[in-house]
C-alpha cells in the first residue's frame, strides 16, 4: 500500500513530492501561448461554409458575392482541392473522408468550403454569403436500419460499396460461451446504449498554417495530442505535392484540453494548409464552438445487447456482448490498426470469468465521422460501463448484495499476471483491497440500512458501486501501431556542464503536468533538482518522435522512456565518476545525486561535478558530453484499477437526480506527483458525471443535431458537481521502469456506471432494471410515472 | 466597415484604439491590444473563458462590443499580479492545483477576484455559485474552490479552518 520507490529530497523532488506545478506561472499571468494566441506578420483569416443538410447532393457553389467583398482574397471548394487530389483524406483507420466535398455531403455541419480573407469579420462575412445549392438526399440516422438490405448506400465513393457495414470484429470463443450460457443457472440480458458525446475541451480546435515559399517549409501550429503522427500523415497525405517530412514542422503549442478531441486530422487543419501553401501567406484558423460540437469527432454511440451468466449462488461464469458501433459517415476513431473497436475485449472487467465472446459491427451514418475516445483508452469506458452495468444488474437480479457479489467474482491478487478469458494479461492488481477500502470510507453498511429507512418511507435513495479494470498505455509494438507506426515513446535528456538538464519528449500535455511529472522522474533518477530540470514537448523539429499523448500512455511510455534514458546517463556517469575519483566503478554507491565510493563517505562527486567532468575532464575514448536518448517499447500495457461508491437521492417529483457522496479509490500504482494524481482524478470524475446525468448528442430523424451549442449541451458547472471525495491503493505495475501505471482516464471509465447504478439501485424495488444514460430528469421522472410514483 | 476611436483603460494603462462597431471586446482585447491571456471558449457566454472586470464587475468579453467599453475601465488577468507578484487568487490557484490546461484559468480567476472583493467570507455553496458561469473541463472544480477559499484566508488573514468541503448541489 505504499510506493516502492526510495523518496528522496524535498529539494530534489523526485517522486512521490506534490511539487507545485512548474508550467503554472505562465498560466496564472495570462502568459499561455495557445494555438490563437499565435499571430504572424501577413496572417490571414479562414472561416468555413457548412453544410445545413445532413446528406445532398451539391448542384453549384456561387463564391462571387463573397469574393466581391473587400479583403476577401480566395474561396476554397473542393473542386479546388481535387485539382491537386487533395479532396479526400485518410482517417486513423484506413478509412477515407473529405477534406471539401465535390458532389454531395454526409452531415449536418460538415465543411463545403472555405473563406480566406484579411480579418476574421470578414472572412465570415464571406461565409455568409457563398451561395451553395443542394439537392438533398434520403438521410440515414439510426445504425441499425443503415445495415438494412434496403438502406441507402451512403460511401458511395467506395467501389463495389454496396452496403454501410464498416468492419466485424469479435474475440472470445463463441463456442464455449454458448455452452456455459446453457449450462448456467441464471443469465440476465439487457440492452444498453451509451450516448454520443463530445469532449468539449474549452478551447476549440483550430491551426496557424504558415508556407514560407522561398524555403519550402510548412510550420503549422496546431491544437494536436500527437504532433510526430500528424507531421508523418502530412507527408503521406501531401507527398505527391512536394511537402516533405524534413520540411514539415509541427508545433503543438500550450494545448486547452484535449481529452481525445485532438488527436484526428480535421480537415479545417488541411484547407488552413492548403491554403497557405497556395497563397503563400499564414492562415489562421479557429473553430467556433458550434462547429467543434457539431463537426468535430465524437466518442461512444455502442449499442450493445450483453448478456451474463451465472450460478445461482452468484459466481460469474460467462459473457456475450454484441455491440453496433455508429461511425457517422467514416471510421475516424483512433484506434490502434489491430482493434477497430479498440480494447474493448477489456469488458470481462475485474472479474474471473471462465468464457467470453464480445462482437462489435460498424455502420455508417448520416453523422460526423468517428469515433474518438472521451477521456478513456480506447472503448474501455463503453466495455466498463457494460460489464458493471451486467454485474449490478445480476446481483439483483439473484438477490445478492452488489459489494458481495463483486467480491465473490474479483480476480485474486495472487491470480496475477492474470491472463483473462479474452487475451490480456493484467499485470497486477488487488481488487479486494480496492473495493474494501471505498466501502469502509463511506460506510457502506450503514447507508445499506439508511437505503431500507428511506424506502419504507417512500423516499428513493440509491447506493452505486463500479469496480473497474483498466487497459492503457499503449502499447508493445508486436501489436501496437497507428497507421503502421509503432506505438513506443521516447525522451531525449541533456545533461548541461553546469548539472542542469533539459528533457525533450514524444507526447504532449494538454493539461496533465507532464513539464513537472517528468521533471520529476528525471529528478528521482539523476538527483538533479526537479527545478532545474526543463521539460519540452511538441515542436517536432526539436522532440525526438512519439506517438503522443492520449489513452493514458503518457508515463507509461515516455515516463518510462524518460526513467531508461536517464539510467543510460547514470551508467556513463559512474565511469566518469570512477574516471575522475581514481576507483574501480564497482565501488562506487549511487543515490540520487551523488556517487561514493563504499565504506568512504567523504569520497563522493555529485551528479553536478560529474556533468562538469562530462564536458571539461572526460576519459580518454570516452565520448564527451552527457546525454541520452531512448524509444521504449512497452512489454505489456499497463492495468490501472479502482473501485468507486456513489450515493444518490433521487427527487420524486421531478426526476431530478442528486449526488450526495462519491469515494473513489484508485490504483495507478506508484505515484509520480500525489497532488496531479489527485486532480487528475478529480476532472475525471467530473467527465464521468457528466455523460451519466447531463450530456449527449442526438440527432432528430432529418439528421440535425440536437446537442450543438452549449445551450443543449450541458457541461457541468461547479453547481451540479459534487465534492468527489479520494483515496487510493498502491499496486506497482511489476513490468514498468518505476512501477507507474497512468491515471488521466481512470475516473472517466470508472465513474459513470457507479452512478447509473445507483440509480437503478434506488428503483430496483419498482421494476426498474436499467436506464441509458444521460440519466435526465425528464427520462428519470418518465421512468417514475411509467412505474406509478409521479403524475 | 468604419471605424470608431474607442477610449478607455486597461490594467492601469490609457488607451484609444480604432474598432468597428461590430468589433467584440474579447478581440479588441486580444487582437488590437495583444493581451492574449483573456480566451475565448465559446462566443455565447456560456463558458466564462474572456471574462474581464469592466469597473470591478466581472462580464464575459465576448458578448460585448468594443464601443461599449467607451469611458469604462477594464482590468484583465494581465492586470493581477502586481509588481510580478501573484495576487492571493493567482497564488491560491497554483497552491491548491486549482488548474490543469489553463485555458479557463484567466476567466475563472477574474470571477473570484470579483467575489473576494464583494463577498469576505464566501461559503462553498457561495462560491461555487459564483463561479458557475465559468466552465472548466479538467480539475472537476474541487480544487478551484479550494484556490478561492486560500485566497479568501490569505486576503482576510483569518486563521485556516479545517480543510471538510461540503457537496455541491
Amino acid at each position: 500500500m505504499t510506493q516502492t520507490i526510495p523518496m528522496t529530497s524535498a529539494a530534489i523532488g523526485g517522486m512521490g513530492h506534490s511539487m507545485k506545478r512548474k508550467e503554472d506561472p505562465r498560466f496564472l499571468q495570462g502568459k499561455g501561448n495557445y494555438v490563437e494566441d499565435v499571430n504572424l506578420p501577413g496572417m490571414l483569416w479562414m472561416d468555413i461554409v457548412r453544410s445545413p443538410y445532413a446528406h445532398a447532393k451539391i448542384v453549384s457553389i456561387d463564391a462571387s458575392k463573397a469574393l466581391a467583398i473587400p479583403g476577401v482574397l480566395a474561396v476554397i471548394t473542393g473542386k479546388d482541392l481535387e485539382a491537386y487530389n487533395l479532396h479526400w483524406m485518410p482517417t486513423l483507420m484506413s478509412d477515407t473522408q473529405m477534406v471539401l466535398p465535390v458532389d454531395k455531403v454526409m452531415y449536418q455541419a460538415q465543411e463545403v468550403a472555405a473563406v480566406i480573407a484579411t480579418d476574421r469579420y470578414i472572412a465570415a462575412d464571406g461565409a455568409a454569403v457563398v451561395d451553395v445549392e443542394y439537392e438533398e438526399l434520403p438521410v440515414v440516422v439510426d445504425p441499425f436500419k443503415a445495415l438494412l438490405p434496403d438502406a441507402p448506400v451512403l460511401r458511395t465513393d467506395k467501389p463495389g460499396k454496396t452496403d454501410n457495414h464498416i468492419f466485424h470484429w469479435e474475440a472470445g470463443d463463441a463456442a464455449v460461451t454458448d455452452k456455459a450460457f446453457a449450462d448456467a443457472d441464471v443469465v440476465v440480458k439487457q440492452d444498453i446504449y451509451i450516448p454520443r458525446i463530445h469532449v468539449a475541451s474549452i478551447e476549440t480546435c483550430g491551426c496557424v498554417a504558415s508556407f514560407e515559399k522561398t524555403e519550402g517549409k510548412l510550420t503549422v501550429w496546431m491544437t494536436t495530442q500527437a504532433p510526430h503522427a500528424i507531421r508523418t500523415v502530412f507527408a503521406l497525405v501531401a507527398g505527391h505535392v512536394g511537402l516533405s517530412e524534413e520540411k514539415i514542422r509541427i508545433i503543438s503549442p500550450d494545448i486547452g484540453g484535449g481529452f481525445g478531441g485532438k488527436v484526428p486530422v480535421y480537415p479545417g487543419y488541411v484547407i488552413a494548409v492548403a491554403a497557405s501553401v497556395l497563397i503563400g501567406k499564414p492562415v489562421k484558423w479557429i473553430e467556433d464552438r458550434m462547429e467543434n460540437l457539431q463537426a468535430d469527432s465524437f466518442a461512444r454511440d455502442y449499442h450493445t445487447t450483453a448478456e451474463l451468466a451465472a450460478t445461482k449462488d452468484g459466481k460469474l461464469t460467462a459473457l456475450r456482448f454484441k455491440t453496433l458501433a455508429d461511425h457517422g459517415y467514416a471510421d475516424a476513431a483512433a484506434n490502434p490498426s489491430k482493434f477497430p473497436a479498440g480494447l474493448y475485449h477489456i469488458c470481462t472487467g475485474s472479474y474471473d470469468l471462465q468464457a467470453a465472446h464480445v462482437e462489435v459491427d460498424g455502420a455508417y451514418t448520416n453523422k460526423p465521422p468517428g469515433g474518438v475516445a472521451y477521456r478513456c483508452s480506447f472503448r474501455v469506458t463503453e466495455a466498463v460501463h457494460t460489464i458493471e452495468r451486467m454485474v449490478d444488474i445480476m446481483a439483483h437480479q439473484i438477490g445478492m448484495d452488489p459489494a458481495a457479489l463483486r467480491m465473490k467474482n474479483f480476480i485474486e491478487k495472487d491470480q496475477f499476471p492474470y491472463k483473462s478469458v479474452l487475451g490480456w494479461e493484467y499485470d497486477s492488481g488487488d481488487y479486494h483491497a480496492a473495493l474494501q477500502k471505498a466501502m469502509d470510507i463511506i460506510g457502506y453498511d450503514d447507508l445499506r440500512r439508511e437505503q431500507l429507512e428511506k424506502r419504507a418511507r417512500g423516499e428513493f435513495m440509491g447506493i452505486g458501486i463500479s469496480s473497474f479494470t483498466e487497459i492503457v498505455g499503449a502499447g508493445p509494438s508486436k501489436d501496437f501501431d497507428i497507421l503502421g507506426i509503432k506505438m513506443f515513446d521516447s525522451a531525449e535528456i541533456r545533461v548541461h556542464p553546469t548539472g542542469k538538464a533539459i528533457a525533450r519528449f514524444g507526447t504532449k500535455s494538454q493539461g496533465q503536468g507532464h513539464e513537472t511529472t517528468y521533471a520529476q522522474i528525471v529528478a528521482q533518477e539523476l538527483g538533479i533538482p526537479m527545478a532545474h530540470v526543463q521539460v519540452e514537448e511538441g515542436d517536432t523539429d526539436t522532440a525526438p518522435y512519439g506517438l503522443g499523448t492520449y489513452a493514458s500512455r503518457s508515463t507509461p511510455t515516455s515516463g518510462a522512456a524518460a526513467a531508461m534514458a536517464a539510467r543510460k546517463i547514470r551508467d556513463k556517469a559512474r565511469k566518469i565518476a570512477a574516471y575522475v575519483m581514481e576507483v574501480a566503478e564497482e565501488d562506487l554507491e549511487w543515490e540520487p545525486g551523488k556517487f561514493t565510493v563504499k565504506g568512504n563517505p567523504e569520497a563522493f562527486k555529485t551528479i553536478q561535478e560529474i556533468a562538469f567532468a562530462a564536458y571539461t575532464n572526460h576519459p580518454q575514448g570516452m565520448e564527451a558530453g552527457l546525454e541520452a536518448t531512448h524509444y521504449y517499447d512497452p512489454p505489456n500495457l499497463t492495468f490501472p484499477f479502482g473501485s468507486y461508491i456513489c450515493v444518490v437521492d433521487i427527487d420524486a417529483g421531478t426526476g431530478q437526480v442528486h449526488v450526495r457522496r462519491f469515494v473513489a479509490v484508485d490504483d495507478c500504482g506508484n505515484i509520480i506527483n500525489p497532488m496531479i494524481v489527485d486532480g487528475q482524478i478529480h476532472g475525471g470524475l467530473s467527465m464521468g458525471l457528466a455523460p451519466s446525468l447531463y450530456e449527449e448528442i442526438s440527432y432528430d430523424e432529418a439528421g440535425n443535431c440536437l446537442g450543438g451549442s452549449f445551450i443543449d449541451y450541458l457541461v457541468p458547472t461547479a453547481v451540479e458537481t459534487p465534492n468527489w471525495e479520494t483515496d487510493k491503493t498502491i499496486t506497482p505495475s511489476p513490468h514498468h521502469p518505476f512501477g507507474a501505471k497512468g491515471v488521466g482516464e481512470s475516473a472517466t471509465v470508472g465513474a459513470p456506471p457507479a452512478i447509473a447504478n445507483a440509480v437503478v439501485d434506488a428503483l430496483w424495488h419498482l421494476g426498474v432494471r436499467h436506464i441509458d444514460i444521460p440519466m435526465t430528469p425528464s427520462k428519470v421522472w418518465k421512468v417514475l410515472r411509467d412505474h406509478g410514483v409521479t403524475g | 466597415m468604419a471605424l470608431r476611436t474607442v477610449n478607455f483603460t486597461i490594467n492601469g494603462e490609457a488607451k484609444s484604439v480604432q474598432a468597428e462597431s461590430r468589433q467584440l471586446l474579447v478581440h479588441c482585447i486580444r487582437e488590437t491590444l495583444g493581451l492574449t491571456g483573456t480566451h475565448v471558449g465559446c462566443e455565447t457566454s456560456h463558458c466564462g473563458a474572456c471574462t474581464i472586470h469592466l469597473d470591478g464587475e466581472p462580464v464575459k468579453s465576448c458578448t460585448m462590443f468594443a464601443v461599449q467599453a467607451e469611458g469604462k475601465s477594464l482590468t484583465t488577468v494581465e492586470g493581477l499580479a502586481v509588481g510580478g507578484t501573484l495576487n492571493p487568487v493567482q497564488e491560491g490557484f497554483w497552491e491548491e492545483h486549482g488548474l490543469q490546461c489553463g485555458f479557463c484559468t484567466p476567466g475563472m480567476m477574474m470571477t473570484a477576484t470579483a467575489l473576494l472583493r464583494t463577498v469576505n467570507e464566501p461559503t462553498e455553496t457561495e462560491i461555487r455559485e459564483a463561479i458557475s458561469g465559468n466552465l472548466c473541463r479538467c480539475t472537476g472544480y474541487v480544487n478551484i474552490v479550494k484556490a478561492i477559499q486560500y485566497a479568501q484566508r490569505k486576503m482576510h488573514a483569518t486563521p485556516a479552518p479545517e480543510a471538510v468541503l461540503q457537496g455541491g448541489d
